[in-house]
């Protein structure tokens, strides 16, 4: 007897060369490479990037790897190795509408400067399995795309701005002169401003974004969405080092930028027009824009004088409950011994059922 | 002690936005008084009461209230710990439905209780035999202490919604249509009973309803609104018996046929 | 209070607290390419700036930039990062879950620590300087000097009862605490007692309400004017809080329903200890158990010192 919190350190290492055998797999097999997810795996290495807030194709190619193709494991593993690393400074904010698009669709307008523009997308795809796929050498010979416009010439104007121009959509401005907050650096505090609010849909969970997004189109607050612009494509990430004083180009990221276009009725102070909902992922993730976007339209129902009824509307409740990495957590943590706290459990149950059995109901009044 | 009065509204306002909730409402109100505010809905009597009861910051205007030792004090110049400390002790708020006064997850007993803790009594047998007689006084059953307000009917969740409030001896209570959704007969008793628990107590009461039945019935005085002003004051006997303005006129007669 | 005391002993956490090393591990080396103690500095920085505020209100949750650490949240994140904060070369550190040194979550942060800080790790409660724990308080007492480091789960004691975080923050400034008392109040009522069995809400300093964590009622005693600096971490809810040296910790109850810590009719099976928390066994599969203590260096310790049970 005795054995139950005996041998942890053994156990531990143990479990930990069984995990590395089962990651190779079949030792016969050849190993697949960080290149080869990083290359034919490329929207799960999209969304570790975008959830581990990291841009980087060959560790978040890895972290696949090393997880096991587990999703939420690899995010875990960016973003640990993400907190060590050093922070020299901010980017300037990132020129969307200077983006070298890659796909651009608009749901509102049938044809609009620079065209719609459909990508590599899955859209229209029919759904049935390729088998030609099963093999492994190359699929049956196909016609190279059509290469020719595959992507913009130059910078598409945002459908937005078009708008704007009109003066029918909200006109977006800076919060306030601060910073932009951050919230892996300090903690969450309500009510959160815009700011940090889309820094943490940005890292959120795209499965949790995507079930609240839905909500608010069945009922649960509705936005009355148009998707009046979703674009993907590459854009220059700039920096001012300090000893310049002026930016420069310090490299370009992929990103998935949608704008939906709201209802709004309008209020005492603001005449009806529209409102906007804002959603941008690293790579190419436009389930996770649109619903990120869905959603932060939904978190503005206060700012514009909404009931805020809805589980998509309540701040702290999307916010606190929207880290995959901090769900798995605590979810997980469950299978941790908690011994100590079910015998004290198990001690007042027993008294309680002892006070039943004698009394048969409630302690008497007269008793206390 | 009664040289100042209990409660002194001066020239009251609240917008939104451009919108008028109530405007320039001023009376004073005095310790064991009861006030009726009448007027239909969207006449600005809730927006009135939120801001007397210290829920809602008016736009501009002024609130002083006696305190029971004698200090006056501007509601909204207290910190806000004073003021949720004077709407637990001697304050009452009732509003309309029950379950947005009172906790539905837990019993009568410890809802009624809850004012007591929360000032700081820390003897179980006292708490529960003070919740037990502010139940009896309200007419519910006290054996029914440990039940949830949920198994209560709609009149005995109104009825242990005052409760509730009574239980620190409140000077001043505030009621937000107190007999709305009841069905008639049970309005009937619930208004006798608040009308005799003012008078032992000597509870001071603002009272919105649209109903002037309810107001016939309880009140000392009367204002009449009408788009977030205050359009007659008097006597309840006299306003409703000899209405003045136009728009009071209207008001009885569109009652008196019921 | 003693805050100044400990305030120093959190900024210069290198003092020598023990000079017997004897049963304690050789001190390995420390981990190449990661920062001592894994933080950077101006973190770890952050951290003490948030313990000292901790220190200096007693009971209050002061909210910190909480770090994504190498293990999950909810595993003891806010713990780590509270030792690794307030953890020198020369500590002695000691970890505990379940009032165990060997279970495999204390394992797992203690080797953290041996590799990333290489300090010097034990198990002898009375040998460590810094006691990282999850669910309990050692029972062998506590010194002055020495650093208890909780993981919290949930840091609001408020928040089964309110669920928003602005309304706790506000019930917290104006000590509107009423409704802790209805939740003991319907267990009373209903159950003749207070039926809350672990993570006990107390009253820290005739102030703040706290949550001691998720530890048995029966460590709650040892939590009142204990020498030792207390201090509390909540890595996903990003709060910490303390308790200085010397501090009252008064467990919330009635006057006429006072406060009671759960006793077992038994003594540990192993040591003979009558006074210890004891884990219960099931031994064999007609359902056959034991009782042993759940600290299992008080436990080794009584019985190097010749005591035995009737196991």
């Amino acid at each position: 007897m005795y054995v139950a919190v005996k041998g942890g350190e053994q156990a531990i290492d143990n479990a930990h060369r069984l995990l590395a055998e089962e990651r190779r797999g079949n030792p016969e097999q050849q190993e697949i490479s960080v290149a080869q997810i990083s290359g034919q795996l490329a929207l799960a290495v999209d969304r570790v990037m975008a959830e581990g807030s990291l841009y980087d194709r060959e560790l978040a190619a890895l972290a696949i790897k090393q997880a096991r193709g587990d999703m939420i494991e690899a995010i875990f593993l960016l973003r640990a190795y993400r907190t060590t690393l050093p922070r020299f400074g901010y980017s300037e904010p990132l020129r969307s509408d200077r983006m070298q698009v890659r796909r651009r669709v608009s749901a509102t307008f049938k044809d609009l400067p620079g065209g719609q523009l459909l990508g590599p997308t899955f859209d229209y795809t029919h759904r049935l399995l390729d088998m030609t796929l099963l093999d492994d050498g190359e699929p049956s010979a196909q016609p190279a795309a059509e290469r020719v416009g595959e992507s913009s010439d130059g910078p598409l104007p945002r459908v937005v701005d078009l708008l704007n121009d009109e003066g029918l959509i909200e006109t977006e401005t800076p919060a306030d002169e601060r910073d932009v907050g951050d919230l892996t650096r300090e903690s969450l505090t309500f009510p959160a401003g815009r700011d940090l609010r889309l820094q943490n849909l940005a890292r959120a969970d795209e499965g949790f974004l995507l079930g609240l997004g839905y909500s608010t189109q069945r009922g649960y607050g509705n936005n009355h969405p148009f998707a009046g612009e979703i674009r993907m494509g590459e854009v220059a990430v700039e920096f001012v080092p300090e000893e310049l004083g002026f930016p420069i180009e310090i490299g370009e990221i992929t990103v998935t930028e949608c704008q939906m276009i709201n209802q709004f009725q309008g209020s005492e102070q603001a005449p009806p027009q529209f409102t906007r909902g804002y959603g941008l992922v690293f790579g190419q993730s436009e389930r996770k824009a649109m619903s990120m976007a869905l959603v932060d339209r939904a978190l503005r129902a206060s700012e514009l004088g909404e009931e805020a009824e809805n589980p998509a509307q309540d701040e702290e409740f999307v916010l606190y409950h929207s880290d995959n990495v901090q769900a798995t957590g605590f979810v997980e943590h469950l299978k941790l011994p908690h011994y100590v706290d079910f015998q004290s459990e198990l001690t007042v149950l027993r008294r309680l059922r002892a006070d039943f059995e004698t009394a048969s109901g409630p302690v008497p009044e007269a008793a206390e | 002690m009664t040289e100042t009065p209990l409660l002194q509204a001066t020239a009251l306002t609240r917008m939104y936005g451009k919108r008028v909730g109530c405007r320039d409402v001023s009376f004073d109100l005095w310790p064991g008084e009861v006030l009726g505010v009448v007027g239909e809905s969207g006449s600005g009597k809730t927006t009135l009461l939120n801001c007397l009861s210290a829920q809602l910051e008016p736009s501009g205007g002024e609130i002083l209230y006696t305190r029971r030792d004698g200090r006056q004090v501007d509601i909204f110049a207290l910190s806000e710990g004073e003021r949720r400390l004077l709407l637990r002790t001697e304050w009452g708020l009732v509003r309309q439905n029950p379950r947005d006064g009172l906790r539905m997850a837990v019993s009568a007993g410890a809802n009624v209780g809850e004012r007591l803790m929360a000032v700081g009594a820390r003897h179980y047998g006292d708490i529960r035999g003070q919740a037990r007689h502010w139940l009896t006084e309200l007419e519910i059953d006290a054996e029914r202490i440990d039940d949830l307000p949920r198994n209560f009917s709609g009149g005995m969740q109104q009825r242990l919604q005052i409760a509730r409030n009574l239980v620190t001896s409140p000077r001043l209570v505030f009621m937000d249509e107190p007999t709305g959704g009841l069905d008639v007969s049970v309005q009937a008793r619930l208004l006798d009973l608040i009308r005799r628990l003012t008078r032992d107590l000597g509870l001071a009461c603002i009272i919105v309803t649209h109903d002037l039945g309810v107001v016939r019935m309880l009140s000392h005085r009367l204002l009449v609104m009408r788009g977030g002003e205050v359009v007659e004051a008097g006597l309840t006997d006299q306003v409703l018996d000899d209405p003045q303005h136009p728009y009071s006129q209207m008001l009885v007669s569109s009652i008196l046929p019921v | 209070m003693n805050a100044p005391t400990s305030a120093k002993s959190l900024a210069m956490p290198a003092e020598t607290k023990s000079a017997e090393t004897k049963p304690a591990e050789a001190k390995p080396r420390q981990e190449a390419g990661y920062n001592y103690a894994y933080l950077d500095e101006q973190t770890k920085r952050s951290i003490r700036r948030a313990l000292l505020k901790a220190v200096a209100i007693p009971g209050y949750q002061v909210p910190f930039g909480s770090r994504e650490m190498p293990m999950p949240y909810g595993w003891g994140t806010g713990g780590v990062q509270v030792t690794a904060s307030v953890l020198g070369p020369d500590d002695t550190l000691k970890v505990i879950d379940q009032g165990a040194d060997d279970t495999t979550n204390a394992v797992s942060i203690r080797r953290f620590f041996a590799k990333t800080a290489g300090v010097k790790t034990t198990t002898r409660t009375e040998e460590a300087s810094v006691i990282q724990t999850r669910h309990r308080i050692p029972e062998t007492p506590l010194k002055a000097g020495q650093i208890v480091v909780f993981q919290v789960p949930i840091p609001e004691p408020l928040r089964w009862l309110e669920a928003s975080e602005a309304e706790t923050r506000k019930m917290h400034a104006l000590e509107e605490y009423g409704v802790m008392h209805v939740k003991l109040y319907e267990d009373v009522a209903r159950f003749g007692r207070i039926s809350v069995a672990y993570d006990y809400p107390v009253k820290v300093d005739g102030r703040y309400i706290m949550r001691p964590s998720p530890i048995p009622k029966f460590d709650n005693p040892k939590l009142d004017r204990s020498p030792a600096l207390m201090l509390f971490g909540a890595g996903r809810e990003q709060r910490i809080y303390a308790v200085p040296p010397y501090t009252e910790v008064r467990s919330l109850d009635f006057e006429d329903h006072p406060f009671e810590v759960e006793s077992w009719p038994r003594c540990c099976a192993l040591c003979g200890a009558k006074d210890s928390f004891l884990d219960e066994i099931i031994v064999d599969d007609q359902g056959g158990r034991q009782f042993v203590c759940s600290d299992t260096d008080y436990c080794e310790a009584r019985r190097a010192a010749g005591h035995r049970g009737p196991a």
